[in-house]
């Protein structure tokens, strides 16, 4: 399988704090990769770094062979560096990437067809095929009838479907999550894990950092234990959850069960 | 379809747990000694909520005191009626209500469209940009706001001649009394001062906007303007609108500065015709205090609708207005009966969807919950219960009395 997306050599720090310490890691097409670590071992940064929400201070991250946010170019000294893209194409990049936030963030003024219309209009797509395409997503993960409601009068788990179903209107052939279950109810996790399922199967390359481990070893393909920013352990979630091999993950995944 | 019966299980589930607790804490605790006899008769009657006397006393007083005032509104002749009355819609009165009115609604205008102007350009990561339109709202925030009026009105012999050209080249250039007449100088006046202020309150309604609402429009890739237009202001609005409002209402009393650059204004005009009829002071004060009265009055209701149409989104359910409210009573008296339950529930903003059965099962439903104190219901149905619900007490009280005993 080719690789979807690849980090390498990521690094990041806010000020003295270090959230990413070199981090390489490849995911290849169709899979579907959990992100585990303990709160503050910086697997949100690294899920916002591939979108360019939070840029790298080095290192880059490719999707489908593209360096995002970024390209090389070599200097007058004849040294090549990565700078920053104007804004104009990252957002374009953006569109190809669909990116799930813990905390939903719809558009409130907006209806849910409306939301999840908005990407592909904004993209150039006309309003009447962006409109029917944006319904059929709406059918796909239950909410056909909800079509026009407000995102304030639909419940947690409701509202966290229509953000997936709005970060699948621009087919993008990745989509990010970030915690997509953390600020739900327990009894509306069930639904939006669902969703997520039927994604996986579908082959949509899918990174998802979560809490969830039962769920990351049902679903993923791969498990990366992240801890320090760094990658302390990955593989196989028959492996990595059932028989951790380092200290660390054995320790965060007595706790988390 | 799959929701609904979720929640209507889940209120099924309820209604059983509440019936149960009650049930268990009857039966188990009937000789409970910390409620004796003459407590165990009352329980069955309505608790009496504690009375506010002295609130009362306060209102009497109060009252009292204003219609003291009001009998000297009739027995006082300085306050001169008649000529209020003769005055009130002269052509002179109106011609100045008429300036007071085109200069603010322009100010008004430019002022929030040059607000979110340089509101951008201050939340702009160009330092340039944002250093200037910080200067800008210094500088006309802190010059009042006559200095500046007076200042444009001599510009002419500050700057003779205004023109555009390349900087030491050939230039182009008319005299500045050309361009700028009186009513130009005014709206230019009040509308650089009123920018400085519709500027900050733009501004404070974009931070105002949740940081995820910013990150979800670019994850989205929304180009940079839409990202604003179709994301950020909408929700802003929410709050700049009441900010906004009251300061059109400073405005429109601004605008009476505008008799010192010799524009007459509707308080320029009161100024004039009371040195003219110098008996006239009191009822052509009286007169313009009812006409800044009634333009005031006349925001305020298109803030209200203003504020309904932004608020979409961030509420579950809108109110109605207080004509849907009149109307609703309306129809409530000429139908009444079992009717009036269904307008209860029709007057909602989205209660479109129920016709007169679905009102009238509306109202049941929010009857018998209400009853229960169990009044949050389904997600967006809410409102529409509680409405629904109030209209059924009021005017079946009998049946929701009889619910109340089928639960309970």
């Amino acid at each position: 399988m080719s690789a979807a997306i690849g980090i390498h050599g990521a690094a990041k720090a806010f000020g003295t704090n270090v959230v990413i310490d070199g981090v390489d890691l490849s995911i290849p097409a169709g899979s579907v990769t959990a992100i585990l670590g303990p709160s503050g071992s910086g697997k949100s940064t690294l899920l916002r770094a591939i979108n360019h929400l939070e840029p790298l201070d080095r290192g880059v991250v490719t999707v489908g062979g593209e360096t995002i946010g970024v390209r090389v170019r070599t200097g007058r000294d004849g040294v090549p560096r990565y700078k920053e893209l104007p804004e104009r194409l990252i957002l374009r990049q953006r569109s190809r990437i669909g990116f799930v936030f813990q905390h939903f963030n719809l558009f409130p003024h907006l209806t849910a067809l409306e939301n999840v219309a908005e990407g592909p209009i904004a993209s150039g797509v006309d309003r009447a095929t962006a409109r029917s395409r944006a319904r059929v997503l709406l059918d796909r993960v239950g909410l056909g009838d909800r079509a026009d409601t407000r995102p304030r009068q639909l419940s947690g788990g409701q509202q966290q479907r229509v953000a997936i179903a709005r970060a699948l209107a621009l087919e993008p052939s990745v989509v990010l999550l970030d915690e997509p279950t953390s600020a739900l109810d327990p009894e509306l996790v069930g639904e939006v894990l669902g969703v997520i399922r039927s994604l996986a199967d579908s082959g949509t390359t899918l990174v998802i950092v979560t809490h969830e481990v039962a769920f990351a070893r049902e679903v993923a393909d791969h498990v990366v234990f992240l801890d320090h920013g760094r990658v302390v352990e990955q593989g196989p979630p028959a492996q990595l959850i059932d028989d951790p091999q380092h200290p660390r993950t054995q320790d965060f995944l007595s706790r988390v069960r | 379809m799959t929701e609904i019966t979720e929640v209507s299980r889940r209120d099924a589930t309820s209604v059983d747990g509440v019936g149960d607790v009650h049930d268990v804490r009857r039966a188990s605790r009937p000789d409970d000694v910390t409620i004796d006899a003459a407590g165990r008769a009352a329980l069955d009657r309505p608790v009496v909520p504690l009375r506010h006397p002295l609130r009362w006393i306060a209102a009497a007083l109060v009252l009292v005191v204003l219609l003291n005032f009001v009998e000297t509104l009739f027995t006082n002749e300085q306050w001169g009626w008649p000529a209020v009355g003769k005055w009130l819609f002269s052509p002179a009165i109106l011609t100045g209500l008429q300036l007071t009115l085109v200069a603010t609604a322009l100010s008004a205008v430019i002022s929030f469209t040059g607000g979110i102007v340089i509101a951008i350009a201050r939340l702009s990561r160009n330092p340039v940009l944002s250093g200037l339109a910080w200067g800008y709202v210094w500088l006309f925030r802190s010059v009042p706001l006559i200095l500046v009026l007076v200042f444009l009105y001599n510009l002419g012999s500050l700057y003779p001649t205004i023109g555009v050209g390349i900087p030491f080249g050939p230039q182009l250039e008319v005299p500045t009394a050309n361009v700028l007449g009186d009513l130009a100088i005014g709206v230019i006046g009040l509308s650089l001062s009123e920018i400085a202020y519709a500027s900050e309150i733009v501004r404070a309604g974009v931070l105002a906007v949740d940081h995820g609402q910013h990150e979800a429009a670019q994850a989205l890739g929304l180009p940079r303007r839409r990202q604003f237009v179709r994301v950020i202001l909408p929700q802003a609005l929410r709050s700049i609108v009441p900010a906004f409002v009251n300061q059109v209402v400073g405005l429109l009393k601004a605008s009476s500065l505008l008799f010192y650059v010799s524009l007459l204004d509707l308080f320029g005009v009161v100024q004039n015709l009371s040195s003219t009829y110098p008996t006239d002071i009191i009822p052509l004060l009286v007169v313009a205090t009812i006409w800044y009265l009634a333009l005031t009055s006349a925001v305020s209701v298109v803030q209200y609708y203003v504020e309904r149409w932004t608020a979409r989104g961030s509420v579950r359910s809108l109110p109605p207005t207080p004509l849907q409210r009149v109307r609703a009573a309306v129809r409530r008296g000429a139908s009444g009966g079992a009717g009036g339950a269904s307008v209860g529930a029709s007057v909602g903003p989205r209660g479109a969807s129920g016709g007169e059965s679905g009102g009238a099962r509306g109202a049941s439903v929010g009857a018998s919950r209400r009853s229960r104190g169990a009044s949050q219901g389904g997600p967006g149905g809410a409102g529409r219960l509680d409405q629904a619900a109030a209209a059924a007490r009021s005017v079946a009280s009998g049946t929701s009395t009889s619910n109340d005993r089928g639960i309970s």
